[in-house]
């Protein structure tokens, strides 16, 4: 197997797209590593793309926020302007892994690993963000729910890297949360992940919303049934009841040793009304 | 192989390693320096960790290679010209250790801590902690040693 640096991503994208070789990207390597080690995965060639610039830059501009996919999560947490903006995105981001897998797990690594149970990917559907997509043909922008695919598998074209995601510009009186079920305090996957980011006006009227919900099928899903039972309501108990029906029902999940497809369910729902409330406290916390 | 070039504990220092050899192999394989112990190997224990470009990592995860123009920081920099970090004496007089094979893993991210609160409190070691394992202690006197550290680093106690 061949190490290989790349510092722009146009050398990363000729170096992922030799015909015929097994290539794989290196950002954090929380999960490649891992990967290697049980031989799960055996490339020729890894491509370490943490010294792109792009990559590893968060940066604010007009159009919010634009945060590098291989930026790791210790830095994000350390972002102030960032978690004053999107504290659900960070506190997706701060819940993975231990102190040493913060000072090297990335939002790209998270949602290319693709797993069902990523915890950022919820939060960062809920926030309606994109990510810029580079390969061989150009460039693309992407929503964060279009890139899972199923369990570990992602739409992206050979030879095509996440860059950096768009955080969009944020209305006032907006919040978000992220909340995660897990058997214990620290450290453990996700049995259920959910992302409420909405807005909120002065009249109490909620004009946005967006919901992820992570852990319940093979993909995290976006759940616009549950945004729309909020959008244009105060968000009182029964929209808030409504909210939950609708996490619940397209929740889609397996049976397995962390949890049945009935408490899924069942939680999907209870998870995703709490997340909706904590986002509330925040939007309406935040100045008019 | 790859010659890698890197700076260990504020010293240069040049090695030879496979590109998919780990830093943990590298350090302890090649470079001898066996202070940082294999625990699972999967980022899952903390027993390999090491301070690599200023943050706390488990260095079964880094590949060697990665290392190349970098900063690493191991147990084997934490006492200064023989004479044990405040850390490391806590931690011997207040029992914090049984088996050992945890301990520099916990100094390496305890000392890490420090550098970054200097006041931190008893949830706060927990939680900076929660990816060191230790079969043998049950924790308390681990955190303890650190609290106790740091309240004479900041020159409360002696």
């Amino acid at each position: 197997m061949e190490y290989c640096t790349a510092h722009t991503v146009e050398e990363a994208v000729n170096l992922l797209s030799e015909k015929g070789l097994d290539v794989r990207v290196l950002a954090g390597g929380t999960d490649l590593l891992g990967q290697l080690r049980m031989g799960r995965v055996r490339p020729q060639r890894i491509v370490d793309v943490k010294s792109i610039p792009e990559l590893h830059s968060i940066e604010k501009d007009e159009g919010g926020f634009r945060v590098g996919a291989a930026v790791c999560g210790a830095e994000i947490a350390e972002h102030s302007a960032l978690c004053a903006e999107w504290p659900g995105v960070v506190e997706a981001t701060e819940l993975i892994g231990s102190t040493q897998i913060q000072g090297r797990a990335s939002l790209g690594g998270n949602l290319c690993n693709a797993s069902p149970a990523a915890d950022t990917v919820p939060a960062l559907i809920a926030a309606g963000a994109t990510c810029r997509v580079i390969g061989p043909d150009g460039h693309r922008d992407v929503p964060v729910e279009e890139v899972a695919s199923g369990p570990g598998k992602t739409s992206l074209a050979p030879a095509e890297i996440v860059a950096y995601f768009r955080l969009p510009r944020r209305a006032p009186r907006s919040g978000d949360a992220y909340l995660r079920l897990i058997p214990r305090t620290e450290m453990d996957i996700a049995v259920v992940g959910a992302g409420v980011s909405l807005t909120v006006g002065e009249d109490g009227l909620c004009t946005a919303c967006r919901v992820g919900l992570g852990a319940v099928a093979p993909t995290a899903l976006r759940v616009d049934e549950a945004a729309n039972a909020l959008i244009g309501r105060v968000v009182d108990e029964a929209a808030l009841d409504d909210l939950a029906a609708a996490a619940s029902s397209v929740a889609r999940p397996i049976d397995d040793k962390r949890g049945t497809r009935e408490y899924r369910i069942r939680v999907a729902g209870v998870l995703t009304r709490r997340a909706a409330k904590l986002a509330l406290s925040r939007a309406e916390a935040q100045p008019a | 192989m790859r010659h890698v070039k890197t700076t260990i504990n504020g010293e240069r220092s040049e090695f030879l390693c496979d590109d998919g050899q780990t830093l943990l192999e590298a350090l302890r394989d090649v470079l001898q320096m066996t202070g940082t112990k294999e625990g699972c190997g999967t980022g899952d224990c903390g027993a390999c960790s090491v301070v690599f470009n200023g943050r706390l990592v488990c260095s079964c995860l880094v590949l060697a290679a990665e290392a190349e123009g970098g900063q690493v920081e191991t147990v084997e920099g934490i006492a200064e010209e023989g004479v044990l970090h405040p850390l490391q004496r806590h931690f011997l007089d207040e029992a914090a250790l049984q088996c050992g094979i945890c301990t520099p893993g916990f100094l390496v991210a305890a000392k890490n801590l420090l550098e970054q609160n200097a006041d931190p409190t008893e949830t706060e070691v927990r939680f900076w902690l929660a990816g060191n394992l230790c079969r043998c202690t049950g924790y308390d006197k681990i955190i303890r040693a650190v609290l106790d550290a740091a309240a004479e680093m900041r020159g409360e106690t002696s």
